[in-house]
């Protein structure tokens, strides 16, 4: 494949362990944004976690956030200027640990925003903690034998939830370790950020990733391992398009 | 001038609206004003009681111990504020419901039977205001057209065809208010 | 124009000048005793008189995070809150702080610590002044004493906060949330238009130009050095603050003996201990530092020369009183007098609190 680099994304090399999805992920978000010539109009919240610094890659006016408070950030920003596309980029332990409270009721009010949540079941930055997403028999720092559900609780779903809510627009999963999957990722995000724009209500974007440094695995292993894993668990697709659930 | 008052009652009685009313009575003749509950869970149901103060000048303290006038609506509030009121100020008092009448003789007494008034004119919502012309008659604190204006200020405009009646309860308490004991 | 005087809760006066000084946005959850803050907008519903956002979020903490993200927009925000409530508030305050945001945070403070009680109190002094979340930052903490300073005080943290680009607080407390007064309103203040933000406050993110560089805001840097330079930079607006911004007001010092330092509700309850005692003879005065954060350090340093001894009077277990001690230095006696848990000290109680620690003393 070729690429040719979006101006929206800056000069700063990317922090992120080579093979991590996190950079194809930001890249998709903006070539989006220069697409479809949105870029004046456009505030990101950016959230504490491995993409803690998404604000020095994206080069669109940003807004770093206290832990799991992207939402309440990004609600504030909206509100105030609605005619702005307004997105958060937010990981799995910021999203559905610490932030659960923010990101559910910023969708249950169907604020006009986009949330694009990567979900690779692991606390990357810190150093490979357990996160609400990590798979049941999953080893990491703090479950070294394997999450056991019956002491450390169970995977939560988050997405599947948040699509429950009249609030929200869209929902869908997604990933980014394939060129056929990121095609259909960016045509996900550049859909909902489309809705936005309409007024539609909050849309959903899930894209499950690896973390080769946190599962212990070459970058090639731990993409298998998340077709073999993650996958079955967090099945990849649309949970709610248009307002309307998919069966 | 500076009047400092205390109103103490039941919750229901119309002791915080009467303390409101009479604010925006003093407000309309440019005087200062403070108005302040004692708030917290008591409010309901239990005894609710407000001090008052009128003043031309700048208001100091909105929490005071020692009364120019206490207006007493409830026996606990008798017992409590009784012995409250400075030396030379005024007690009036409904004496429904009141066990102990006052005994002090060194301050001036007087009742207003509101509540039995206002069950007579059959509106219990004039109590108040038949208490509020009963102070003013023995204490003129402010110009009777001040508290219609005051009223009509603090009523919101879907209650204002019920002005007429608090008028006539006013009228009402300054006829019958006695003075029971004098200095 | 015939002046328009209203009889308001301190509560209702915060609202409502809230919508006159053009705030564009206002984010809060209830809390005893300033829930009427939130009725007060809900039922003005300031959005047709002004366009004035105004949300119930799920929580403080939410709350402050609203606040900070439409402060980094450019966009006059505020919230309320009482003391539990605000401690919640502080990651977000700190982080507001920290990115140099103008925003306004209100505590109607009520006792604790903990749920504590509903009644009022002003234990949270060393919260608002010490900086109350984490790292080296401070808060411009106004402490209204009436209800007109309630209403006045909107305007006067949203200049403070906008000129220094720094969080500043309202400090009240139950009894000046809760009772009412006579309050003089101000005439109706336009919003400001966006295009107006933008070239006001190019910090601000409002979306990135083309060929401009784009805007962020943010707490965090990575790098110690460059982050040590910004606390510098923190540190020396502070100084300025600390030079140019303290407000006092100051009653009969000129020929007084004794002082007494007091703020917000105490002040007022002191005020009238002063009058009690100045009617027996004893030449006492009353400072009422405005600014708790600005302190006013050289007035009261100044006084210490002159006058025989200090008393500060707070509903708290003496919290400013540390600050009064730093001022005066050791050079006269500094005594505290306090009521805690909900209690709000009397008039005689302060009267007798300053005959027996210092004028008889």
């Amino acid at each position: 494949m070729v690429y040719k680099k979006t101006p929206l994304m800056t000069d700063k090399v990317l922090s992120y362990c080579p093979g991590c999805g996190h950079g194809t992920a930001h890249r998709i978000t903006m070539e989006v944004v220069e697409e479809m010539g949105i870029q004046e109009d456009v505030l990101g919240v950016a959230p504490v976690g491995c993409s803690v610094l998404a604000y020095e890659f994206m080069n669109v006016d940003m807004s770093e956030a206290a832990h799991g408070r992207a939402p309440a950030v990004a609600t504030g920003m909206k509100r105030l200027w609605p005619n702005k596309l307004v997105f958060t980029y937010q990981g799995d332990g910021d999203l559905a640990a610490i932030g659960t409270a923010e990101t559910i009721h910023a969708c249950n009010r169907g604020e006009n925003i986009t949330i694009i949540f990567i979900n690779n079941g692991i606390y990357g930055m810190t150093g490979g903690q357990m996160a609400p997403t990590t798979l049941e028999g999953m080893k990491s720092s703090t479950s070294p034998f394997g999450r056991e559900a019956d002491i450390m609780g169970h995977p939560l779903k988050i997405t599947e939830l948040i699509a429950q809510l009249p609030g929200v627009y869209s929902v869908s999963r997604h990933a980014v370790h394939k060129p056929a999957a990121v095609r259909k990722a960016k045509r996900a995000i550049r859909k909902a950020f489309e809705d936005q724009l309409a007024k539609k209500g909050t849309t959903f974007i899930e894209i499950v990733s690896n973390c080769n440094s946190g599962w212990k695995m070459t970058p090639v292993k731990s993409n298998e391992w998340m077709e073999e894993h993650m996958f079955p668990f967090y099945p990849l697709g649309d949970i709610k398009k248009d307002g309307k659930l998919v069966k | 001038m500076t009047e400092e008052i205390i109103i103490a009652g039941f919750g229901g009685q119309g002791v915080l609206s009467m303390g409101k009313i009479l604010a925006y009575s003093a407000i309309m003749q440019d005087m200062e004003v403070t108005w302040m509950p004692s708030y917290g869970p008591e409010m309901r149901g239990g005894t609710a009681n407000v001090t008052v103060i009128l003043s031309d000048e700048r208001i100091s303290s909105p929490i005071i111990t020692r009364y120019d006038t206490a207006i007493i609506l409830n026996q606990q509030s008798m017992t409590k504020f009784e012995h409250t009121v400075k030396p030379g100020g005024l007690l009036l008092y409904d004496p429904n419901g009141i066990l102990h009448p006052p005994t002090r003789t060194d301050i001036r007494i007087a009742k207003v039977e509101a509540a039995k008034e206002a069950a007579a004119m059959k509106m219990p919502k004039g109590f108040n205001m038949i208490v509020l012309g009963g102070l003013l008659k023995i204490n003129p604190l402010v110009k009777t057209e001040n508290v219609v204006k005051g009223l009509k200020k603090s009523l919101p405009e879907r209650y204002h065809h019920m002005l007429a009646d608090n008028e006539k309860a006013l009228m009402r308490g300054m006829e019958i208010v006695e003075t029971v004991h004098d200095l | 124009m015939e002046k328009e005087i209203k009889l308001m809760k301190g509560n209702e006066a915060l609202a409502e000048a809230a919508i006159r000084e053009g705030v564009d946005g206002y984010f809060g959850y209830p809390i005893t005793p300033q829930s009427e803050v939130l009725e007060y907008l809900a039922a003005e519903r300031p959005w047709l008189r002004t366009g004035m956002v105004v949300l119930q979020a799920e929580s403080e903490v939410a709350a402050i995070n609203m606040v900070y993200g439409g402060a980094g927009t450019g966009k006059k925000v505020m919230t309320s809150s009482s003391s539990p409530g605000v401690s919640l508030k502080q990651e977000g305050i700190s982080y507001i702080a920290g990115a140099e945001l103008p925003a306004l945070i209100v505590n109607v403070m009520r006792a604790g610590p903990g749920l504590g009680a509903i009644q009022p109190a002003q234990a949270d002094y060393f919260q608002a002044t010490k900086g109350g979340g984490h790292g080296d930052y401070r808060l411009i903490t106004l402490a209204p004493s009436s209800v007109q300073e309630m209403y006045d005080f909107v305007h006067t943290a949203f200049e403070l906060a906008f000129k220094y680009r720094t969080p500043a607080m309202i400090l009240a407390d139950g009894a000046i949330g809760q009772m009412m007064e006579k309050v003089t309103l101000k005439p109706q203040k336009e919003r400001l238009a966006d295009d107006k933000i933008k070239e006001l406050y190019p910090w601000a993110t409002t979306g990135r130009k083309k060929d401009a560089e784009r805007t962020f805001i943010t707490s965090l840097d990575l790098d110690p050095e460059r982050f040590e330079r910004h606390n510098h930079a923190l540190q020396a607006k502070y100084k300025k603050i600390e030079e140019n911004e303290v407000i006092v007001e100051m009653l009969n010092v000129e020929d007084a003996e004794y002082i007494i330092v007091a703020f917000g509700t105490s002040a007022r309850v002191s005020f009238k201990a002063m009058d009690l005692l100045r009617e027996e003879g004893y030449k006492v005065g009353l400072v009422r530092p405005i600014t708790l954060w600005p302190f006013p350090k050289k007035e009261i340093s100044q006084l210490a020369e002159k006058v025989k001894g200090i008393l500060t009077v707070e509903m708290n277990a003496g919290q400013m009183v540390e600050d009064v001690r730093l001022a005066v230095n050791g050079r006269i006696p500094v005594e505290f007098y306090g009521r805690m848990g909900g209690m709000i000290p009397s008039p005689e109680e302060v009267v007798d609190a300053m005959k027996q620690k210092l004028i008889g003393g």
